[in-house]
């Protein structure tokens, strides 16, 4: 188990690295970012002078490699737009997104697992429809068309809900709903799919075999054999779930990362776009790596592995 | 109860219909229409669809704030959604295969890096480093269709990687392999037409998310560039009068919700016919 | 016969499994019956429902298999009317079945442990501690060495053979009066075969098990059996005593059965060794006389008349109209 998480280290390394590159050469898709930050008015010079002032003029290599060191010591550079460093930028909007990421993740578990298992338990009965029609529903509305939905039922029409801000549990309430019901289709669909291979399988037979009750098969020896996939999915729903927040975060006007990456994506402020893509990237990566040791934890085969 | 099983399972048949019916108006349609989507009419400004009481009929759906009609905006949404779920699930699909039948079927090293890339691109986050690109390279239809095209191809990958690992054991490609057949042929004629049910479920999923996924860009002001309607565009530019005539925002957002719906549908009807096959 | 010195009568068992339009019948008005400390073998080739007969008795069918029986009576109770919940208490309990593959058998993600331990805990008012002192005690009874370290093993960590001697500990764990064993030792190595064939012998004989066990090796059944029951395509074609059926094999197809096992000293013609020319009947017929008219090399005219039946000849019974015939005619 030491070796395969050590093992899973090494490639998430590796992945950081890459996505690094990925994230530094994103400000390059417009050809010349200083002609860009020069804007439409700017003429040859001040991009010049620009250039050499951001280091563009420098060979790429060396580019990349001096924003990778910094990003190492946890200096991601100034922001252009709000004239502050970055990493004070994150601070101060990743937690309100990460909360609400969370809490919207813990409700999609609460409605998702239940109703997968129900499915999976009983399928083509009434509670296998219906979930299968929520989730048809749920995959098929976009966020934002559900927010409107939401914000016209319970603060236009009546007035139960503030529709933007992030002061009281009133705020989050409505923008929770929204990224929950985003990720719940993908986790149903796979715990009714699992359930169903699970409940199918030699060691639930066994299990009947020998008298155990059926909640009892259902809930400790089925359940803990479905939950590997669900666990792996949810690590990266929620990963998903982060940086879908920009979208929801937009709509509530809340002040979290996801509002930061669409002002600083509008405003053409590379080192705070630089940046939150690799931070939502390198939260996708630690979750993964958190869903290897949980199932390490469940499945004694996966502490196994080599 | 009965009765609404039957209803559920109804489902399916209309999703296809419907589907059929939707594409075909946004295709057809502007043919028979007297409006067209750009035409502003600054004098007929914000009328209301016809089943209101204010509605009249010149205006089936009403006009936005620019006195456009919002039913042709809404057909030629249509169009421009169809076209970007189309050209994206057909680049993923490229991308996607070419990659996971090439990792699958050669393996070793290959894999690692192919499996490497396929991680890669699962942390990336797709609407953020959408969003930075189509900002930063200045918007068009062609720019969303590539950014999505590139983006969105890891499920094509990941399924036709497992299959042709399986199948490069199998024993129909060892006979090819042992008469002579190189690499090349035997992925393309004999892995490939084994993948194909696959990738038309896979295709019709990353059709409706690239959809979704356009309407959110256009809704955040990046996607496909005004005055190219956009059904993503118009719920962004109707919810400022939202308040005043929530119609502009519920039109668009019906249509878009029915279009993934159906897509989605079908894929899933696909799907359990081909696995009764 | 006295009723109440069976252990389990069965009486006109059928299995249905229906999928799309067709039904198939892949058990066919089978009647049985085995006594306490008795041990009846079911002996047929792949696919002939002997299977589906032992998962049927325990209500265990797969989903789209159904049962019909006129009288499945296990000691004083009545099994056929039994709920899902009352066969519950049944299963592990007095009843307990092992499985072919203990590969899959067995739950990957609970040790060997949690797994023989909550057998009792669900059916006796035992503590943890008793429970676990019985597994101990089981475990070295089927003959596996340091029980303390392997009861905090995972399956995987484990032989087939020494899985498969973990399932039959499971299923003696609440001291059961029937054993249903199907093809218990399939899997396995030949080695690790003749050892739990033994220790199957031996437990019966401790416990005083009724035990059914189905094979389709005749070599393993001549070991171990005191009844013998021949299936082919869902129907019963001989049964009795395993002595008499077994040295005195009435129906062809029991006797070409025998004829495939190798034995030291005999050579077997290649041709009558490798196997039984043609197939199973499709199951969605209603087969009119004998089940094995298509591959019986004997076969005449008669053989598709209706009333061909399993007849009896004391406690031998046998389904064809020329019992004997094959065997008698080469021997002339």
């Amino acid at each position: 188990m030491v070796y395969y998480i050590l093992r899973r280290l090494a490639v998430s390394i590796l992945l950081i690295i890459f996505v690094s590159l990925i994230s530094f050469s994103l400000i390059f898709a417009s050809g010349d970012p200083a002609a860009k930050l020069a804007g439409e008015g700017g003429s040859a010079a001040d991009a010049a002078r620009l250039a050499s002032q951001y280091g563009f003029d420098q060979p790429l290599v060396v580019q990349y490699l001096k924003w990778l060191t910094a990003v190492a010591q946890g200096d991601f550079g100034v922001s252009l737009y709000f004239g502050r460093p970055v990493q004070e930028l994150l601070s101060q909007h990743f937690a309100l997104t990460a909360k609400l990421g969370g809490m919207a993740m813990v409700l999609a578990l609460l409605i998702a697992i239940p109703l997968g298992i129900a499915a999976g338990r009983w399928p083509k009965s009434l509670i296998d429809r219906l979930a299968m029609g929520f989730t048809a529903f749920s995959q098929a509305i976009p966020p934002f068309c559900l927010a409107f939905l939401l914000i016209i039922c319970f603060s236009v029409k009546n007035t139960w809900l503030p529709a933007s801000g992030f002061d009281t549990w009133k705020h989050y309430l409505m923008p929770t709903v929204v990224l929950a019901v985003f990720a719940t289709p993908a986790i149903i669909r796979l715990m009714k799919a699992e359930m169903e291979t699970v409940l199918r399988s030699d060691y639930v037979r066994t299990a009947r075999a020998m008298g155990l009750g059926s909640n009892k098969i259902l809930l400790k020896y089925a359940l803990r054999n479905a939950l590997r996939p669900i666990v792996s999915l949810a690590a990266a729903q929620m990963g998903t779930l982060l940086a879908g927040s920009v979208v929801v975060e937009t709509v509530f006007a809340i002040n979290g990362a996801g509002q930061l990456a669409w002002v600083s994506i509008l405003r053409g402020d590379f080192p705070a776009i630089q940046a939150l893509i690799l931070i939502f990237s390198l939260f996708y990566i630690a979750l993964t790596l958190c869903a290897d040791v949980v199932n390490g934890w469940l499945d004694p085969r996966v502490r196994a592995l080599r | 109860m009965r009765n609404i099983l039957n209803t559920l399972r109804l489902g399916k048949r209309t999703s296809v219909i419907l589907l059929a019916l939707l594409v075909c108006a946004g295709l057809l349609g502007p043919f028979f229409l007297q409006h067209d989507p750009y035409t502003q009419d600054l004098l007929a400004r914000m009328h209301e669809p016809v089943w209101s009481d204010e509605g009249d009929w010149t205006h089936l759906l009403g006009t936005d704030h620019l006195g456009r009609d919002v039913l042709a905006r809404v057909l030629y949404g249509v169009r421009v959604s169809a076209l970007i779920g189309i050209s994206v699930a057909l680049m993923g699909c490229l991308i996607g295969t070419t990659l996971g039948v090439l990792g699958g079927y050669f393996g070793g090293t290959t894999d690692r890096v192919i499996s490497f890339l396929i991680t890669a691109r699962l942390s990336l986050p797709i609407i953020l480093v959408a969003l930075a690109v189509v900002s930063l390279a200045e918007s068009s239809l062609l720019i969303v269709v590539l950014v999505l095209g590139l983006l969105l191809w890891e499920r094509y990958a990941l399924v036709a990687r497992t299959m042709a690992t399986g199948l490069r054991q199998a024993e129909f490609v060892v006979a090819a392999r042992i008469q002579g057949c190189s690499h090349l042929q035997i992925m393309w004629h004999e892995i490939m037409p084994n993948l194909f049910g696959n990738l038309v479920i896979i295709g019709t999923i990353e059709a409706a998310m690239a959809i979704t996924l356009e309407a959110s860009l256009s809704f955040l002001g990046l996607g496909v560039p005004p005055p190219l309607p956009s059904l993503g565009l118009m719920i962004a530019e109707g919810k400022e009068h939202i308040l005043f005539q929530p119609s502009l925002v519920l039109i668009p957002s019906v249509v878009l919700f029915l279009l993934v719906l159906c897509v989605n549908h079908c894929g899933e009807s696909i799907r359990n016919a081909q696995r009764k096959d | 016969m006295d009723h109440q010195e069976k252990l389990l009568r069965v009486v006109g068992l059928n299995v249905d499994i229906t999928g799309g339009l067709v039904t198939k019948k892949v058990v066919r008005d089978v009647s049985f019956s085995v006594d306490q400390g008795q041990t009846l073998c079911i002996v047929g080739e792949s696919g002939c429902g002997k299977s589906l007969t032992a998962l049927s008795l325990l209500g265990l069918l797969p989903v789209g298999a159904e049962r019909r029986v006129s009288q499945l009576r296990f000691k004083d109770v009545e099994m056929s009317t039994l709920s899902q919940y009352e066969l519950g208490a049944l299963r592990g309990a007095r009843i307990a079945m092992i499985f072919q593959d203990p590969m899959t058998s067995l739950n990957p993600v609970f040790t060997v442990g949690t797994q023989l331990v909550d057998i009792l805990l669900q059916h006796k008012p035992v503590t943890r501690r008793e429970a676990i002192d019985r597994a101990k005690y089981l475990l070295t009874r089927v003959g596996i060495n340091n029980p303390e370290v392997r009861l905090k093993q995972y399956p995987h960590e484990l032989s087939g053979g020494l899985r498969q001697r973990v399932m039959i500990a499971m299923a003696l764990m609440c001291g059961p009066e029937l054993l249903v064993a199907d093809e218990p030792t399939t899997a396995l190595d030949v080695t690790v075969q003749a050892e739990l064939l033994d220790l199957l012998k031996d437990i019966q004989q401790e416990f005083k098990l009724g035990l059914i066990f189905i094979s389709h090796d005749l070599g393993l059944v001549a070991k171990i059996a005191d009844q013998v029951m021949v299936m082919y395509a869902g129907e019963v074609v001989e049964a009795g005593a395993a002595s008499e059926v077994l040295r005195n094999p009435m129906h062809p197809y029991t006797e070409l059965l025998l004829r495939c096992i190798p034995r030291p000293g005999h050579t077997v013609p290649k041709s009558v060794l490798s196997s039984i020319s043609g197939t199973i009947p499709p199951f969605e017929d209603e087969i009119v006389g004998c089940p094995f008219y298509d591959r019986c090399p004997i076969k005449e005219a008669a053989c598709k008349l209706p009333g061909v039946q399993l007849d009896s000849r004391g406690a031998h019974q046998i389904l064809c109209i020329k019992p004997g015939a094959l065997r008698m005619g080469e021997q002339q």
